[in-house]
């Protein structure tokens, strides 16, 4: 029965080619539209660490200016000063911690005639790639004995070391950094958590670094800072002035297992703050946050207001497109009404009549989801295309994005082909003999 | 208009298929508005102008990775080699470049001291080329001299004792008459006092999201900083020639240090409005889109209404009703339903837009535009019930003794 019902709406579609063409694309680009901004969200705002997000908290402490409250009081500064993180980071009071800044360096080549590079780097302490679980190719992280001991040492991501290396195992090998040779401990595999998580301060999905280094560093001003500073007190001359200062410029992030283990770190927070109050810091009222990875990326509104405007609109579009099939089914099944009177007449119930129609709809549907597939992938090429970098990495159909497709395209010409259907169905079919 | 009732009458019969072309409409309606408000709004926005000379003006990092290395020597040296290529016009060092996205910033405040109000700008450094070489227009006081430029240190604390400013940051200073912020001494880092000396027409920060985007200072500081960039003001029609002679010239003259990112101040106005134009590109496709399904699901719904009255119209028609008077029936049918659309369409596209309000920082949207639509869309109807109404009009009168 299914294959002849089948059949029959084949016929009909066929027949009616114009208002079909008419009903697919309206369903297509309605599909079409709601995939794209639906994956550009989804992927927004995509847990980049599904394995430990409750486990990672980022820190933050409300050191800012008393008479002109950070984020006008609603948030505390979104960053640490160095006197705070190192604070923090000696007092070793999480499972694991980790300090981390946002960098610039130059390699220097030692063969005189290749060109120096410059290169984006974070500086960071030996848990960082624990945490993270940062996947490695070859070596391994540097040790916290390394951090103690403030030693030269630098983790390379898969592409420098391609470049300066040729990709091979290139630990134990050094490299020149501000006139300083630093050994090579590790490589790191390909990684690119979207959104970059661990610092969203100079854009949520940037890439990873180019090469990783202690943070130790820069206090020893071997390595140049850079990424967001910002200041609410003048700070004194010269750099050792600026890290005492109220300068917030560095993240900190723990790793605590337990609700409890939360609770204890609160404690210690709540505790340091107020041993800093003594100090005459921290004028403001205590507000000490810790916040799990997506917690933290919520807070950071990092869906970009443009995506979440425009998936909106999508939806409202595919309203628009199902409300054209609904009055488009219902015109042309009320259309039909002389054929349904005649096979009512014949012994057909309103039973078989509701698949018959039913199944029409449903088959415009699944073509209509097809199109709207098809155009999803052109809609995500044009907005990679558009929108540049800001997008990259953004804007890729997966087998879950076509899976919601189709299910959409079905679902809702289901359920726009419900009312003309039911319709069709309650067609009086004595009448319409008669006005044969 | 003695139709009007008998058409009314005639769609209470069909009441589903009216007010689903009429919801149609209404959705329509509050979307295409809300989205060319906020074309409109981008576009605004992108024609704020930054107050350079965009079209000849060009500029590049400069980055000293050398241990031992006199900057300020090799930077007067780099500035006297740029200023003297022929084509050029100025060039300068400065530490950031409007419409970038990154830079720095200060507050100034009226009084000194920790719990005074302050507003905050943009902070450029350069020295008394500065003004000619971004291509600004000094409108009061005077330029920089040589002597008023400082020797910046990283990590410095104090700053200079003069300060230009654009005309919006002194209008948000003295908001009663910008023109007194000449001569007038404010405070900067809460205590140091600068004396405003000049103010200039227009200058934007490196920040376009920003809403103190027009607020912008200038100080006289030549910076000792290992990372820096020279920007450069050609000659019209000079720019991309010179572009490749002045970056060869720099990192052939000293191996200690890379010159990158040699950039026209153009690409950075692209790339800085570059989400924007997306944005645009995709609302102006959607809008069209939209008009469209709506346009052709008038024209199909209208065919088949008439499909079904071919007995009705012809019976009409065989009663005496001209073509005209045919056509006027579905043209008039049709402007009712989009009334009822659209009616509903302006209390869709102001809820839309006081959620835009309330969840993005939008602004209120203009009754004007609402107008605009709701004119729009009664064309649009008119339109699409055009070729089916023609239709209806050619039905023989002979079609009601016909069977069908």
């Amino acid at each position: 029965m299914f294959n002849y019902y089948l059949r029959l709406a084949w016929i009909s579609i066929l027949r009616h080619w114009g208002l079909s063409l008419l009903m697919v694309s309206a369903i297509g680009l309605g599909i079409g539209a709601a995939i794209t901004t639906v994956t550009v969200n989804y992927l927004m705002s995509s847990n980049p660490i599904p394995e430990q997000s409750e486990q990672l908290f980022y820190v933050q402490l409300d050191s800012w200016d008393v008479n002109d409250p950070f984020d006008d009081g609603l948030n505390p500064p979104d960053q640490l000063t160095y006197t705070d993180a190192t604070n923090l980071m000696r007092a070793k009071q999480a499972f694991r911690q980790s300090v981390q800044a946002q960098a610039f360096a130059v390699i220097e080549p030692t063969d005189p005639d290749m060109l120096p590079l410059i290169v984006n780097a974070r500086a960071n302490t030996a848990d960082f790639f624990t945490m993270f679980n940062v996947p490695f190719l070859y070596g391994n992280p540097w040790s916290q004995a390394s951090d103690d001991n403030k030693e030269h040492v630098v983790v390379l991501s898969k592409a420098s070391n391609e470049k300066l290396f040729g990709g091979e195992n290139s630990v134990g090998q050094s490299i020149k950094l501000a006139g300083n040779m630093y050994r090579v401990v590790g490589v790191i595999d390909n990684w690119q958590p979207k959104p970059r998580f661990y610092d969203i301060t100079t854009g949520a999905f940037n890439d990873t670094e180019d090469i990783f280094v202690p943070f130790h560093l820069i206090a020893d001003e071997k390595i140049s800072r850079s990424g967001n500073t910002n200041c609410w007190k003048p700070t004194g001359d010269g750099f050792q002035a600026f890290l005492a200062s109220e300068c917030i410029w560095t993240q900190f992030w723990v790793q605590l297992n337990s609700a409890q283990e939360k609770a204890e770190y609160m404690q210690f927070l709540n505790a340091y703050v107020q041993e800093q109050q003594q100090l005459g810091r921290f004028q403001r009222p205590i507000d000490n946050r810790l916040s799990n990875v997506m917690q933290w990326l919520a807070s950071q509104e990092v869906v970009a207001d443009d995506a979440q405007m425009m998936m909106a609109m999508s939806f409202m579009f595919l309203m628009v497109c199902l409300l054209n099939t609904v009055g488009l089914l219902l015109a042309k099944f009320l259309g039909k009404a002389p054929e349904i009177g005649l096979r009512q007449a014949l012994g057909a119930s309103k039973r078989t009549l509701f698949y018959q129609y039913i199944i029409e709809s449903a088959c415009i549907g699944i073509i209509g989801g097809i199109l709207g597939l098809i155009l999803a992938y052109f809609g995500l090429q044009g907005i990679e295309l558009l929108y540049g970098d800001a997008m990259k990495d953004l804007a890729t159909l997966d087998s879950k994005m076509a899976g919601l497709a189709v299910v959409l395209a079905l679902f809702s010409s289901i359920l726009a082909g419900l009312y003309p259907t039911w319709r069709a169905c309650h067609i009086q079919p004595a009448q319409q003999l008669k006005s044969q | 208009m003695l139709e009007t009732g008998l058409i009314l009458r005639a769609l209470a019969r069909n009441k589903i298929g009216a007010l689903l072309i009429a919801l149609q409409i209404a959705l329509t309606l509050a979307i295409m508005v809300n989205a060319i408000f906020m074309i409109l709004e981008r576009q605004q926005q992108m024609q704020r102008a930054s107050g350079l000379d965009e079209a000849n003006s060009f500029y590049l990092t400069n980055t000293i990775f050398a241990q031992d290395y006199n900057i300020i020597s090799h930077l007067q040296t780099d500035l006297h080699t740029i200023r003297n290529t022929p084509g050029v016009i100025d060039a300068v060092q400065i530490n950031a470049v409007p419409l970038s996205g990154s830079g720095w910033s200060m507050a100034l405040q009226h009084q000194p001291g920790e719990d005074k109000d302050a507003i905050g700008a943009a902070i450029y450094l350069v020295d008394e080329h500065g003004i000619n070489s971004l291509g600004l227009t000094l409108i009061a006081g005077t330029n920089f001299s040589q002597a008023d430029v400082e020797i910046r240190q990283d990590g410095q604390s104090t700053w200079p004792s003069k300060t230009i400013i654009t005309q919006a940051f002194a209008e948000s200073l003295y908001p009663d008459d910008w023109q007194a912020a000449i001569g007038n001494t404010v405070y900067i880092s809460q205590h140091q006092p600068m004396q405003i000396i000049g103010v200039v027409k227009a200058l934007q920060a490196p920040w376009n999201g920003w809403n103190g985007v027009e607020r912008s200072m200038l100080v006289p500081f030549h910076r000792a900083s290992k990372g820096s960039y020279y920007y450069i003001r050609t000659e019209p029609g000079q720019r991309d020639r010179l572009m490749p002679i002045i970056e060869k010239a720099l990192a052939e003259s000293d191996k200690e240090r890379i010159i990158r990112r040699v950039t026209t101040v153009e690409e950075t106005r692209a790339r800085s409005y570059q989400q924007h134009n997306a944005s645009n590109k995709i609302l102006i496709t959607v809008v069209i889109t939209l008009t469209l399904i709506t346009g052709f699901g008038i024209v199909g719904l209208a065919i088949f209404s008439i499909n079904r009255r071919v007995k009705q119209i012809g019976t009409r028609r065989a009663l005496g009703a001209t073509k005209g008077q045919i056509m006027r029936y579905f043209m008039l049918e049709n402007f009712l339903i989009s009334s009822i659309g659209v009616t509903l369409g302006c209390i869709g596209a102001i809820a839309l837009n006081i959620w835009l309000v309330n969840t993005f920082n939008f602004a209120p949207i203009g009754v004007e535009l609402i107008a605009f639509g709701v004119i729009a869309l009664f064309i649009v109807g008119q339109l699409a019930v055009l070729y089916p109404a023609r239709k209806a009009a050619l039905i023989p009168p002979a079609s009601a003794t016909r069977t069908v």
